[in-house]
């Protein structure tokens, strides 16, 4: 008898409790995860969740519709520009105004949506290979985030707090100079992304830590409500930009990268190509980018201009109604899903009319992807708990609310 | 098929319980009459209408209405690629209805959050537990009779009932000072709004 079988043996049948977070590096915010071991078997995961819960549906209740922009900014707080985009088109569809955005608006709105998925995903990937023990990834990937978010500081006056959009439009326009930056970028970012490339998609190691762990079937996937990359990695080619195409998308050109098996690799590298995929929208969106206004042409939608609502009576009144009252919406009850960095970010949005909803529901691909994790964690050895964790990529922020 | 064929599929089958569906910005709403259907109505939609993705279940609270609650699920099909929204009312003293959990293996957790912040019970759901707010916390903070300021809890030892961190900081309500609903210029009682 080896030595190991006697210890196995003397070894008694009793499962040990393990408790992992809610601080650990590994967990991507505060997330606890209580996990029984049988060894280094996890026999049964159990997430806990809302250690983030700031009860955003709650307040949203008791504000006026451009008053929770600066919320939206606190869900997935690594793709701000995206939850604004996505919550002002939710407000635009009840509004009924969501075809009527200007172009150079919807182009612009396009350009945040992409610098948040590359940035999203910049940051996911590195914090995926670290938690895998490569540490190099992530000092790569965190210089060029770092590019992306002086960007976003140039564009919104802010790095991660950037409340950018409006209900019907932007709070500014592009600022003098940016497009020359940002093609800057976009002449640097693939080199990163190729030299992470060579880090990892051949690395032995790594494919040992994520191939066939972490296996999510295209049955399973749609039957949890995954969505986004790791939907997508089950084989689903399912994207809401292509599926149900909003801003300007229809007349972009993007391919939908789609993996077979649905573990832990095929998501980093449904990831990776989503990156190049926004370059290429950044670069379409750059070329194609239109001169003229950036917001809908209603003064009871967007703020009117400081000079007539100083000068006219008119304008005085709008601007009077919107800061008071708020947006007056119609009665009735609207879905937008938005293709965010992580899946789908949905508003449900019940209104009364008025400038307030009367219901404002989050569906947060977050919360849909850390669900999944007693059925992905069960039967998994205790270090495939990092990889899995780190190849769904998801925010405590988004999944708490 | 477009959604609403679909809807009108499903209103056959289900039609006595079933209102007319409703259209707004190019959406379908199909609005149950008797919640304890939901299951069954949800089975159908799934396995002959083949609407195989449940994106989310939320909930609605319109207070001092009877039924109080209304429960809305949101189907969407990846085969006709288009989107059905259920809904169906549920009275106050029951809060209850069938779980979707058997149709839905992603409906553990919407109807985990739906109890959480509703109070609304699921029958037959597999861990039915509070999921955002902690074990043992008395309220469902999303209904419209909760306080945006919050309830002082009555559970001992948790961090409601002790004096906050940030105490004396101008956000911070006083003791005997006025309370955060007051403070609050911005605060909807629902006694207001009707």
């Amino acid at each position: 008898m080896s030595r190991l079988e006697t210890t196995l043996e003397a070894a008694p049948g009793e499962p040990m409790v393990l408790n992992m977070g809610p601080s650990h590096p590994a967990t991507h915010g505060v997330l606890r995860l209580v996990l029984e071991l049988d060894g280094e078997m996890i026999t049964r995961a159990t997430p806990e969740v809302g250690y983030l819960h700031r009860g955003d549906e709650k307040i949203a209740e008791n504000m006026t519709y451009t008053q929770f922009i600066p919320y939206t900014d606190r869900l997935d707080y690594l793709a701000p520009l995206a939850n604004n985009v996505a919550y002002a088109l939710a407000v635009e569809k009840l509004l009924g105004i969501d075809q009527q955005l200007p172009p150079r608006c919807q182009f612009i709105r396009v350009i945040c949506c992409e610098l948040a998925r590359v940035s999203s995903h910049l940051l996911g990937l590195g914090c995926f290979a670290m938690d895998c023990g490569a540490m190099t990834v992530f000092l790569y990937t965190f210089t060029e985030r770092e590019k992306i978010y002086n960007l976003i500081e140039a564009l919104t006056g802010a790095r991660f707090t950037t409340t950018y959009t409006r209900i019907g439009g932007l709070s500014r326009d592009l600022p003098p100079g940016w497009t020359d930056q940002m093609r800057q970028f976009l002449q640097e970012v693939p080199v990163t992304i190729n030299e992470v490339e060579t880090l990892l998609t051949r690395n032995r190691i790594f494919i040992d830590r994520t191939q066939g762990v972490g296996v999510l079937s295209r049955e399973e996937a749609i039957d949890y409500g995954v969505t986004g990359p790791n939907l997508r990695a089950s084989g689903v080619e399912y994207d809401l930009r292509q599926a149900h195409p909003y801003l300007v998308y229809p007349q972009l050109d993007f391919e939908i990268p789609v993996g077979t098996t649905g573990d832990c690799y095929d998501r980093y590298r449904v990831r990776m190509e989503e990156m190049r995929q926004s370059i290429r929208l950044l670069h379409q969106c750059l070329d194609l980018l239109p001169e003229g206004p950036i917001n809908v042409p209603d003064g009871k939608v967007v703020l009117p201009p400081k000079d007539k609502v100083l000068t006219r009576m008119e304008e005085l009144i709008h601007q009077f109604m919107l800061v008071t009252e708020g947006v007056n919406a119609p009665a009735g009850e609207v879905y937008f899903g938005a293709e965010n960095p992580k899946g789908e970010l949905g508003f449900y949005i019940c209104s009364q009319g008025g400038g307030t909803p009367y219901r404002l529901k989050i569906r947060s691909p977050s919360f849909v992807a850390v669900s999944l994790l007693p059925f992905l964690l069960q039967g998994r050895m205790i270090s495939d708990v990092m990889a899995i964790v780190g190849s769904l990529d998801f925010v405590m922020g988004e999944c708490d609310r | 098929m477009t959604a609403l064929e679909l809807a009108q599929e499903l209103r056959q089958a289900f039609g006595d319980f079933m209102a007319e569906p409703v259209e707004f910005r190019g959406e379908i709403t199909l609005k149950l009459g008797e919640a304890s259907k939901i299951a069954e109505v949800c089975h159908h939609a799934k396995h002959q209408l083949g609407f195989d993705y449940l994106v989310d279940i939320s909930s609605v609270d319109y207070y001092g209405d009877d039924p109080r609650f209304t429960v809305v699920y949101e189907l969407y099909s990846y085969q006709h690629r288009c989107h059905l929204r259920l809904k169906t009312a549920v009275s106050e003293e029951k809060s209850e209805l069938p779980t979707v959990t058997t149709v839905w293996r992603g409906a553990e957790w919407h109807e985990r959050e739906v109890y959480d912040l509703m109070g609304i019970k699921f029958a037959g759901h597999p861990d039915l537990r509070r999921v955002l707010m902690w074990e043992g916390y008395p309220d469902h903070p999303l209904r419209k009779d909760f306080p945006l300021s919050g309830r002082s809890s009555q559970v001992p030892e948790v961090a409601f009932s002790r004096p906050a961190p940030l105490e004396g900081g101008p956000f911070v309500t006083q003791p005997g000072g006025r309370d955060a609903g007051e403070r609050e210029p911005r605060v909807r009682t629902p006694e207001e709004e009707r």
